[in-house]
């Protein structure tokens, strides 16, 4: 049996636990070892399914082509006329593929996926049950989103599941709805990503009116029969508004507003959704359609360049910020920006390489934050943590492995791919990459900055939580426990993760043999392959790449160091102090996020609201002036009306009555009940069609 | 005599047409029901020979046997049965209403005359071979008929047969002496 | 050879003669009679032209002609005797229950 025949299967066992739990769990107030065990068993079922699947599928499928399966037709629709006057049918399947690029994905959101699910029945067991029904229902659903999104194998299928995966961030944000900042929090987080969806759908439906057809496979057939640039345009078009899409939900410049207040959630959702998963949907959905992007030098050079600025200044923000979940939200948004980076220079692969490595260690980041707040009793202000080290030695252990990791150092899962990235940025500046090298070569000296920063806001974060003293006085020390197991167990594999999981994209190349990076070589028939001027056959010398590495090495030292000296050393943040006096603008500047919240309300919000409140001036005095009159006049009128309604309207009605009663007497004595003398009348209507046939004919 | 001979045909038919004719006029006018039934006989059976010179002879033979046979049976049985609620001679026609139903039926005759004589039917005859030749083999209008009633036509025939059992249920059901028949009518008042 | 022509004019005569008596005879059963002879003069008309086209089809529907004829005759002379049940009469002009 081929079990990737039913690779639907894989989002629909976490639908199922949803619907349980959510419909008949949450209703009904069930105990939390049912709950617990369903959303285990739908998140369970679906890895396991998902491995088997995909394994087969490795060992039995051509690699080179997706390999696609219709569930059943979802939308039937008549012809439309696309570009060039030709027609195509609007006959979208709910149709699923396995292909390399689905296959990693699967392999890494089921098994994480599962991992946070374990570790939010250690984290959530102190909500009531209903509540904790919830929860899972909505975990599972996310994970049927999330699942949809990268097993569907055309792009409205795409759409489903990365709304569902918008809808359950907005429900899982808002989980706490009693509080008012956490339902803002949600809102927020659903507003801002409906602006990326308004590009995506419009991005679909421009793809169905250039290719007329919305399938991968289909798309990428044409982009690569495409060797005249019939398409450019178009590519430019849809790549870009893709990118709209992207930026939403994978939170770059200007919507990543929404990714750190999304930390309102639960942890363990900040790490599936806001870390893991959810927010590399976008990333996912950029090396999907690389074809769009490997055809359109402008929406290349777009997707490198937000993503290279927002690398560096979610970066910076995350220097100052004291909420140890916020420092790991700036830390999402700015990774995120080194996988569009990536992207944005042709290295689809690298991105995604760098999206399972991520979601390793920043989910294994994300569940020791979620661990150290347990146990801090809800506090996530930094500086009244502290020496955490002795208390909590699992939780030290493997968020230092993990923290290691996002700083790239060697051999960390983080190296790997963030040395790669960086190599391939700077081989596009080198290679001149659609001659836009010295837009590339700045991009690069960028995310060398980014990597110093990332080094320091990591290895501050671990100094300041774990290392030094206890400040958060000693009522709360009293408190202070390591995690049950498990919260710890999730931690510890996805520790080793971080420490292993880089060696699935080995750079080869280093030692002449490229096929070692088992990732590149995997995911290569995913992304079409186009010349792209310049001299793209240009590849910088061995001795230049190993200076590379010792630079990326070197920066994240450095960053390391510095944290080292402020945090480490420095037991009561004095220099950070006064280098803060120092520079009040630029820190101030940082601790308040550019003020681009501020800027947004003072804009965008303030604008609507203006626009509203003018609206509401418009409706209080035109239209309920208006209304008001129409009420004077209405009730005047009526008055008069009443009296010709009484006399002159029941008057014609009656007389309308009388008119017909009379009339039809005369009808009714047609109607006789006599046979023959409809007969009679048969024969003249007949006579007369055929007098009328004979005037007209003749 | 000659004459005779060589135009046997057409005589035959203007004869048989005028005694057509006839009968049905008989039908139209004999007050009795018993005289207009056997009017109509006289009608059927002339047809019967109407068809018999256009090369359908089975048609003229079940002409013969079911209506000669058995509809006029059934009607003259139904005319014995209800025989002593006849109408009186004098109640034959509708006397309102004949001038103009006779209009009626003359105008659309002559209507349809009109279109025969504008041409829109095509004048001329046909070769009587063809209708008594199935697949080349010329075998009687029987054999010619059975043949295509049981091939191209089986499924109306098996249809009529429907046809035919429903009407002989439906006879059934007014025939009977039914109670709610009855009550219904309340006895003829109007 | 008779032109065709002829017979369908002698079916048109008798049609139409069946159809005055439809129109005016009060007797139910001579009304009957008479719709038979409009069935008659059907069925000529469809022989002649089955001759006249060389075609069976026309025969082969005379044949159902006939058969709906007879099941037309059987429901009619059936109504007839509910009619004289229920109004005592055959005369068609007393069922007028439906008079408006």
């Amino acid at each position: 049996m081929k079990l990737y025949d039913f690779i639907w299967l894989v989002p629909l066992f976490p639908l199922l636990g949803a619907v349980f739990n959510g419909f008949v769990s949450n209703r009904r107030g069930l105990s939390k070892t049912t709950t617990q065990s369903v959303a285990l068993l739908g998140a369970g079922l679906a890895w396991i399914y998902g491995w088997a699947a995909v394994i087969q599928w490795f060992f039995t499928e051509d690699h080179t082509r997706a390999y696609s399966v219709t569930a059943f037709t979802w939308i039937t629709g008549g012809n439309l006329t696309i570009a060039g006057g030709s027609t195509a049918a609007v006959d979208i399947a709910a149709s699923f593929q396995v292909d390399p690029l689905s296959a990693v994905m699967v392999g890494f959101v089921t098994f994480v996926g599962f991992l946070i699910h374990l570790y939010s029945v250690g984290y959530m067991h102190g909500e009531p049950d209903r509540d904790y029904a919830r929860y899972f229902a909505y975990l599972n659903l996310f994970m049927f989103a999330m699942l949809t999104l990268i097993t569907g194998s055309n792009l409205p299928v795409l759409f489903v599941g990365w709304e569902g995966v918008g809808l359950c961030s907005y429900l899982l944000i808002g989980f706490y709805f009693e509080k008012d900042w956490c339902a803002a929090a949600g809102k927020k987080a659903f507003i801002v990503n409906r602006i990326g969806d308004f590009g995506f759908l419009l991005a679909i439906f421009f793809a169905f009116y250039y290719f007329g057809t919305l399938e991968f496979q289909g798309l990428f057939d044409a982009m690569a029969g495409d060797h005249g640039g019939h398409y450019a345009t178009a590519a430019t078009i849809i790549g870009l508004l893709l990118f709209v899409g992207a930026i939403g939900k994978s939170a770059q410049i200007p919507l990543f507003v929404w990714l750190p207040d999304a930390m309102a959630g639960p942890t363990p959702v900040s790490a599936l959704i806001h870390a893991a998963t959810m927010v590399t949907a976008g990333v996912y959905m950029v090396a999907r359609c690389n074809y769009f992007y490997q055809m359109s030098p402008t929406a290349m050079l777009t997707v490198a360049v937000i993503g290279g600025v927002t690398a560096v200044f979610a970066a910076t923000i995350g220097l100052v910020q004291n909420d140890i979940k916020k420092v790991l939200a700036y830390s999402t948004v700015s990774q995120l920006g080194y996988m569009f980076l990536a992207a944005g220079v042709g290295a689809y692969v690298v991105a995604i390489f760098h999206v399972v490595t991520h979601a390793f260690f920043k989910a294994c980041l994300f569940l020791g934050s979620g661990s150290v707040i347990h146990a801090c009793g809800g506090e996530q202000d930094m500086r009244k943590m502290g020496g955490l080290k002795k208390y909590m030695p699992t939780t030290y252990w493997t968020f230092l492995v993990a923290t290691i990791a996002i700083a790239g150092i060697f051999p960390f899962a983080g190296f790997f791919s963030k040395d790669e990235i960086l190599a391939k940025v700077f081989a596009a500046g080198y290679g001149d990459l659609n001659h836009h090298g010295g837009v590339y070569y700045l991009l690069w000296s960028l995310a060398v900055i980014g990597a110093v920063l990332t080094a320091f806001y990591m290895f501050r974060l671990v100094f300041m939580t774990f290392h030094g003293e206890f400040r958060g006085g000693e009522e709360a020390e009293h408190h202070l426990h390591e995690s049950p197991w498990t919260m710890t167990l999730p931690l510890q594999i996805l520790g080793v993760l971080s420490i292993v999981g880089g060696f699935i994209g080995v750079p080869g190349f280093l030692w002449g043999h490229p096929e070692h990076n088992l990732i590149d070589r995997f995911l290569e028939p995913v992304v079409l392959h186009m010349d792209h001027g310049g001299h793209a056959g240009a590849h910088p010398g061995l001795g230049l790449e190993l200076g590379l590495i010792a630079l990326s090495l070197a920066a994240a030292g450095f960053g390391i160091w510095m944290a080292y000296r402020f945090y480490f050393v420095d037991r009561e943040f004095v220099r950070a102090g006064k280098l803060a006096e120092r520079f009040p603008f630029a820190y101030k500047l940082l601790l308040n996020k550019y003020w681009i919240d501020e800027l947004y309300a003072a804009t965008f919000v303030k604008g609507t609201v203006k626009l509203a409140d003018l609206l509401w001036e418009i409706d209080a005095r035109v239209i309920d002036g208006a209304v008001n009159g129409a009420r004077h006049v209405t009730v005047g009128s009526s008055w008069l009306s009443g009296i010709f309604d009484l006399r002159v309207v029941d008057g014609l009605v009656n007389l309308v009555g009388r008119f017909y009663d009379v009339a039809s007497l005369q009808f009714r004595r047609l109607q006789v009940g006599f046979a023959q003398g409809y007969a009679m009348v048969m024969v003249f209507g007949a006579a007369l069609l055929l007098g009328i046939f004979f005037v007209v004919n003749l | 005599m000659d004459f005779l001979v060589v135009n046997f045909a057409e005589i035959l038919f203007y004869c048989l047409a005028v005694l057509t004719v006839a009968g049905g006029i008989g039908v139209l006018v004999f007050k009795s029901p018993v005289h207009a039934a056997l009017s109509l006989l006289f009608t059927f059976v002339m047809v019967a020979a109407l068809f018999l010179l256009l090369h359908a002879e089975l048609l003229g033979a079940v002409q013969v046997l079911v209506y000669g046979g058995g509809i006029m049976v059934l009607f003259l049985f139904v005319i014995m049965l209800v025989n002593v609620k006849t109408l009186a001679p004098e109640q034959a026609f509708l006397s309102r209403l004949a001038p103009l139903a006779v209009v009626a039926g003359v105008l659309l005759g002559v209507l349809i005359a009109f279109a025969l004589i504008f041409g829109v039917l095509v004048s001329g005859h046909g070769d009587g071979t063809a209708l008594r030749t199935v697949g080349g083999a010329e075998i009687g209008n029987t054999e010619a008929i059975g043949a295509v009633l049981y091939t191209t036509y089986l499924v109306p025939f098996e249809i009529v047969s429907v046809v035919l059992l429903v009407a002989m249920i439906g006879a059934i059901v007014f025939g009977r002496r039914s109670a709610g028949l009855e009550i219904e009518g309340g006895g003829g008042e109007s | 050879m008779i032109d065709a022509t002829h017979y369908v004019v002698l079916s048109l005569i008798l049609f139409c003669l069946g159809l005055i008596g439809v129109m005016v005879r009060r007797n139910f059963i001579t009304v009957l009679m008479s719709l038979e002879l409009m069935f008659n003069a059907v069925n000529l008309n469809l022989i002649a032209f089955s001759f006249r086209l060389s075609d069976l089809a026309g025969q082969v529907l005379a044949i159902f002609v006939i058969t709906v004829a007879a099941a037309e005759a059987a429901i009619g002379l059936g109504l007839i005797i509910a009619l004289v049940r229920l109004k005592d009469t055959v005369a068609l002009d007393e069922a007028d229950v439906m008079r408006g």
